[in-house]
């Protein structure tokens, strides 16, 4: 076992180099720099730089060293945990992440929870009372769950709430708290807005995992060893929670890997309709302004999220199923 | 009929199954004959036949290719034609019956400003109402190599406008675009899966047929794509394309985009299915026979699972088509000029805008239609894919 995590673990600095070459190929790929766009910006407010100030700045930012320098440059800096600057905000971009990077993994823990909360027992149910009207019912909503984009969901429970309540369902906190320093209230205060973000991303992950959980638990249902427990007179209840159910458990497991990815991948939509303070709308901005070192140290960070996701699957998957262990 | 000649012996035991699946469909012996002489795609169809919501999916994707091909005709004004005075038209209900009578017609909107928010307010007034007619004359389009002037319906007094499903901000009309939109995005969302789709065969099948190195190289790049998360990356490629590309230009690199790390799964099931396949007997009875490595693999080793590429890349669909929704929702896949569900629905982004003009939405309300029936028609594709199981 130890000898599987280390091993698993040691691909992780591999992969984030492919990633980051990748990743700094991507950022600087469109024509201009920071500089084009910034001067575009104060053109447009009336004031305006010469370029001999724009180079001026782009030699203090390094902008005008050849690809591969830059690239050595951002890994050097990389290593020694420093993101660079951020153009757009003039901060450091460590700091810049380091802000709403608890919300990003926060908002996709509480996605992931609710959705396994969700489709176990939705799951069991619909296997259990196959072909009733529950089971219809499930089998309805998980259609229509995988059919709508979330960012859309996200919009049309926007708009209900607004239009019967007159609610503004954006952001992750009320206006008192947003500005506010940690405290036990402001926490209170999270809590009470992202159930609604999370539910909305766990809503399409759930509809999948339900129709594994009901077609997986509807396999093992049909075993003889059901009937055997039936014949020793076992509950109905104890007997379906104590086998089928957790060998049918062990599919799900599995599908974590490519699921926590997408999670993170979701959330950078939803986050940006809903205007959640996570490091998708983040992106989004650098990404437009190219705010080159901003959205590569983001987008670093997502690989990251995800690689480490896909391994905490794996090592689930190898305490859940002994089976495996073995191998 | 390569297959049948490959793999005789085992057609036999399957068409055994195949009766028995079959029983009451076929009990006559006449039919039990009409079984096992069956093709493949005969048996797939007769099992995807069952499954009534697949059959309606597909006749509706079907009709829905017609809009593809042409969203014109459906379509009853130029997409672009604007007009400021026209704009947040709410949906304009259209009648079949009047009096009693078959009659065609639409409500007429009257605005009206309210003087305490400035806000344009339309009403139907009943005392008027616009006609419309099935088929009539609009703006010229070309149907294959001729011009015509048909549309599906149109107002009958060509100078005025009718707004099925309402206008948006700049008054254009959303029942035109949407026919437009579900032409962009539903190509965008098949080309990508068909480029996918060859990109997983093709690295599938050497990976699955060679093994080895190749083996080796490709399953290590599933892997790290299977790492990746799909939509940030997806967003710095499309920020990465040139601004002055034109419409078609970046239509076609967000459908390459699109595929690249879209094929993975596919990948792997392909390499799985010439894994198990490569050791049976009618491949090398084809090897020893002297067939080339290509012609096996494409008359003898595809055509064995081609119904599940093709119930995989069914499945695939729905996804690229949110996919690219959510791009364009963005502002970074496609843009206007082009016209897409996400470009659409870039018009209702804050709720201040869509409690005003709740229309504003239909286009997501497509969306979920649209990824529905593949995901229908697919999931009874798969099931079918392979007509000799239980």
């Amino acid at each position: 076992m130890a000898s599987y995590i280390a091993k698993r673990l040691l691909v992780i600095p591999l992969l984030l180099l492919v990633f980051s070459i990748v990743i700094f190929f991507l950022i600087q790929a469109p024509p201009g720099d920071f500089m084009t766009t910034y001067s575009a910006i104060l053109a447009g407010s009336g004031s305006s730089m010469d370029n001999e100030q724009l180079n001026l700045m782009r030699i203090d930012y390094g902008l005008d060293k050849p690809m591969h320098i830059q690239y050595i440059r951002w890994m050097g800096k990389l290593l020694h945990g420093d993101m660079g600057l951020s153009l757009l905000y003039m901060l450091p971009n460590t700091k810049l992440i380091g802000d709403r990077i608890g919300l990003t993994v926060l908002l996709a823990f509480f996605s992931f929870i609710l959705s396994w909360l969700i489709a176990i027992p939705a799951g069991i149910y619909s296997a259990t009372h196959k072909n009733s009207i529950g089971d219809y019912f499930f089998t309805v909503i998980n259609y229509i769950g995988v059919a709508i984009p979330n960012f859309f969901l996200a919009l049309l429970l926007m708009w209900i709430c607004y239009d019967l309540w007159g609610l503004n369902l954006v952001g992750l906190f009320s206006p008192k708290y947003e500005m506010a320093p940690w405290s036990w209230a402001k926490v209170g205060d999270l809590l009470s807005h992202i159930w609604l973000p999370s539910l909305i991303l766990a809503l399409g992950g759930s509809a999948r995992l339900t129709r594994i959980m009901r077609a997986n638990l509807l396999d093992e249902l049909g075993k003889p060893y059901m009937i055997t427990g039936r014949a020793k007179g076992m509950s109905e209840w104890a007997l379906v929670m104590k086998y089928p159910v957790r060998l049918a458990i062990n599919p799900l497991v599995s599908t974590i890997g490519n699921y926590i990815p997408q999670l993170f991948s979701g959330s950078l939509v939803v986050a940006t309709v809903m205007n959640l303070q996570n490091i998708g709308p983040l992106l989004l901005q650098a990404l437009s302004m190219q705010d080159m070192y901003l959205s590569g140290s983001i987008l670093l960070v997502y690989c990251l999220l995800a690689i480490i996701g896909t391994i905490l699957s794996d090592m689930l998957l190898v305490w859940v199923d002994p089976r495996i262990r073995m191998e | 009929m390569t297959q049948k000649k490959g793999s005789s012996s085992k057609q036999n035991e399957f068409t055994m199954i195949a009766d028995k699946e079959n029983a009451e469909e076929f009990s006559s012996s006449a039919s039990e004959e009409k079984v096992s002489v069956a093709s493949n795609w005969k048996l797939v169809w007769w099992r995807y036949r069952k499954n009534r919501l697949a059959v309606i999916s597909l006749f509706l994707l079907f009709f829905v290719l017609t809009i593809i091909i042409f969203p014109d005709f459906y379509a009853n004004q130029y997409s672009e034609k604007t007009n400021a005075r026209e704009a947040y038209i709410p949906i304009q209900k259209i009648h079949f019956f009047k009096d009693g009578k078959v009659d065609l017609w639409a409500e007429k909107l009257v605005g009206k400003r309210n003087m305490k928010t400035l806000a344009m307010e339309w009403v139907s007034d009943p005392a008027q109402s616009v006609d419309v007619k099935f088929f009539g004359k609009g703006f010229q389009w070309k149907f294959l190599f001729w011009n015509t002037e048909r549309h599906l319906l149109v107002p009958a007094d060509a100078s005025t406008r009718i707004f099925i499903l309402g206008s948006d901000r700049m008054g254009r009309d959303q029942w035109s675009r949407l026919m437009y939109a579900t032409k962009t995005s539903l190509t965008v969302g098949m080309v990508s899966v068909l480029i996918s789709v060859l990109l997983g065969v093709l690295l599938g099948g050497i990976s699955g047929y060679f093994g080895g190195t190749a083996d080796m190289i490709i399953q290590r790049l599933i892997e790290i794509l299977n790492s990746v998360p799909y939509v940030p990356i997806w967003m710095a490629m499309t920020a990465a394309l040139p601004r002055n590309w034109s419409s078609e230009q970046r239509f076609f690199a967000i459908t390459v985009i699109l595929s690249l790390l879209g094929w993975t799964t596919l990948g792997r099931e392909v390499r799985g299915k010439f894994l198990s396949i490569r050791e049976e007997d009618y491949v090398l009875a084809a090897e020893l026979i002297g067939c080339s490595k290509f012609r096996i693999i494409a008359n003898h080793m595809v055509p064995t699972f081609l119904s599940h590429i093709i119930a995989t890349g069914t499945l695939m669909i729905p996804q690229m088509i949110v996919n690219e929704t959510s791009l364009s929702f963005l502002g970074l896949g496609l843009r206007p000029p082009a016209i897409s569900y996400g470009v659409m629905l870039q018009e209702a982004q804050n709720v201040k805008t869509m409690a005003q003009a709740p229309w504003l939405m239909i286009p997501g309300l497509v969306v979920v239609i649209a990824v529905l029936m593949f995901n229908l028609a697919g999931d009874g594709l798969r099931d079918a894919a392979d007509p000799y199981s239980k």
